[in-house]
């Protein structure tokens, strides 16, 4: 009892410490960001290293995601001849929903996890202490840059993967399962609203891309300079930031869609 | 100008610990202007931190640490900065950054620093190239060279700026012979010809006092003997001549401290008999 008390509180500890260190380096490079705006070409090159190569599984993923969601929403639909409002089922679940979480997902497994081994590797090959002793800003030249991209690229994915989600299910919709086309596009575009489900999917990916990025840079910087040590961050980085993509997700839907 | 005979580096009653090792327990010790001096020491006595120390990136305990009349702990970030671009570290596995050849690994302190036209840049970087031999490795990226060739583009790009002072982390470790002489050669040369001060830390004896004018040799967290080579093959210490002739015991005892021997392995009886 008393040792299962002492290793909470231990836990706790850890867990605030964490929590603390992860504060001062996101304050440290939202101070740098001001150097990597004056510099967009180190952005850009992150933006093309984090998203446009999370590009192709965004796409594919997308298209799948919609084509399955089309096939069940139907059988559910048609049993109630309300198999018109397929293309509002279809869209409103990507736009509000899958298109952010799933991009983000994504997102976490392929570039979040990329950016720890990199600056993990940095780090264990002493090119971040290279920097600092080159009196260059590791803060501003390489956490801040990738921060941006990753807050940059994100909503840009979540829109592809939801556009070729859409795509996907009017495929499957109309293609496979003979719903009309103009219903499936005009009941949708009637259903789907810019402000309230749009941009409200949007700023998910944005805060997705912002916490996700945060994190894998914070564990590349905060690891245990050794292969087993990148490793572990790694994994870190791709379990800490699907759960806070989930998480996340859950308090933005309650906050937006039901206040 | 700065007195030719002054001493770039003073540090005074250095403290410092990592979790609860204590690694340097009132540490003195001066780095003479425009000179090799090499800090010696058996490994894990904390040669590298004294660099890491000395260039800011750690912050004493206790205790001073001026470098060019400068107490590092107490720099701004800022000024910190300015003072690291008087600075060139050479680590020991190179550091160059990964991503960019030869070439743009020389020239990135340049487009870091200054405002340099490009045409300018390239020439001052293929001239710091020809002086460490690599002028032919321009276009090669860091995972084609090897580990002699690395610590000389990293040597390269240390000097690009014109540091007054460079330090060398174990620079001669894991070198063959041949990339081991090229290293000395270049060092020894860089000092004359560029008038700088270098900071060695190894403990590759032999080539170390070869180029060095200087020694300092520290253990368990002090200095335990400093002078000029002769002095230090002179020395009396008993454990400076354990370390300079690798005896494998004498004040660095072979045996770590343990239990008394024979009741060890007794023990180890009783406890397989329970």
């Amino acid at each position: 009892m008393f040792n299962a008390a002492r290793s909470m509180g231990e836990w706790t500890l850890a867990v605030l410490e964490t929590l603390g260190r992860a504060s001062v380096f996101l304050a440290q490079t939202l101070l740098g960001m001001g150097a990597a705006v004056r510099r967009f070409s180190l952005v850009i090159k992150q933006v093309y290293a984090s998203g446009v190569r999370t590009l192709s599984i965004v796409l594919v993923s997308g298209l799948f995601v919609g084509m399955v969601l089309a096939l069940q929403g139907y059988n559910t639909l048609v049993q109630f001849g309300a198999e018109e409002s397929l293309g509002v089922v279809v869209a409103l679940t990507l736009v509000r929903e899958l298109g952010p979480v799933v991009a983000g997902l994504l997102f976490a497994g392929r570039a979040g996890s990329a950016l720890t081994a990199e600056i993990g590797l940095m780090k264990s090959t002493e090119q971040l202490s290279g920097l600092e002793m080159m009196a260059v800003d590791p803060f501003q030249r390489i956490f801040a840059p990738r921060l941006l991209a990753g807050f940059l690229a994100l909503p840009m994915l979540a829109a592809m993967f939801t556009a070729v989600g859409v795509l996907g299910g009017h495929l499957v919709a109309v293609d496979l399962l003979s719903v009309d086309a103009g219903v499936f596009w005009s009941r949708m575009q009637g259903a789907v609203g810019f402000y309230t489900d749009v941009l409200s999917g949007l700023l998910k990916a944005v805060v997705f891309g912002f916490v996700v990025t945060w994190i894998a840079i914070f564990e590349g910087w905060d690891c245990v300079p050794t292969p087993e040590g990148v490793a572990n961050a790694t994994t870190r980085t791709v379990v800490k930031s699907s759960l806070a993509v989930l998480g996340l997700d859950f308090v933005m839907t309650a906050v937006m869609f039901t206040v | 100008m700065s007195d030719p005979n002054s001493t770039l580096v003073k540090i005074r009653d250095l403290h410092f610990s990592r979790g609860s090792k204590a690694i340097f327990k009132g540490l003195s010790a001066d780095v003479p202007r425009g000179k090799v001096t090499t800090i010696l020491g058996p490994s894990g006595t904390g040669k590298t931190t004294l660099l890491k120390l000395i260039g800011g990136q750690e912050k004493p305990r206790s205790g001073r640490i001026e470098v060019d009349g400068e107490h590092v702990a107490g720099l701004s970030r800022k000024n910190l900065f300015s003072l690291r671009k008087k600075m060139g570290m050479l680590f020991q596995s190179g550091a160059l950054l990964t991503d960019l050849t030869v070439f743009d690994n020389v020239a990135f302190p340049l487009r870091e620093h200054t405002e340099l036209p490009e045409s300018l840049i390239h020439k001052l970087v293929l001239m710091r190239l020809h002086a460490v031999g690599l002028r032919g490795a321009r276009d090669l990226m860091p995972a084609e060279l090897s580990g002699g060739m690395a610590r000389r583009a990293a040597l390269a790009r240390a000097l690009v700026m014109d540091p007054m002072m460079i330090l060398y982390d174990e620079p001669f470790t894991g070198q063959d012979p041949i990339s081991m002489g090229v290293l000395l050669e270049l060092i020894s040369t860089v000092n004359k010809a560029l008038g700088l001060t270098s900071l060695i830390v190894s403990h590759d004896l032999g080539e170390a006092l070869s180029i060095s004018d200087h020694v300092i040799v520290i253990s368990a967290g002090v200095v335990v003997e400093s002078g000029s080579p002769d002095q230090l093959h002179n020395s009396e210490s008993a454990w400076v001549q354990q370390f300079l002739n690798g005896r494998p015991d004498g004040p660095v005892p072979f045996q770590l401290s343990a239990p008394n021997y024979a009741e060890d392995l007794a023990s180890d009886e009783e406890r397989l008999s329970v």
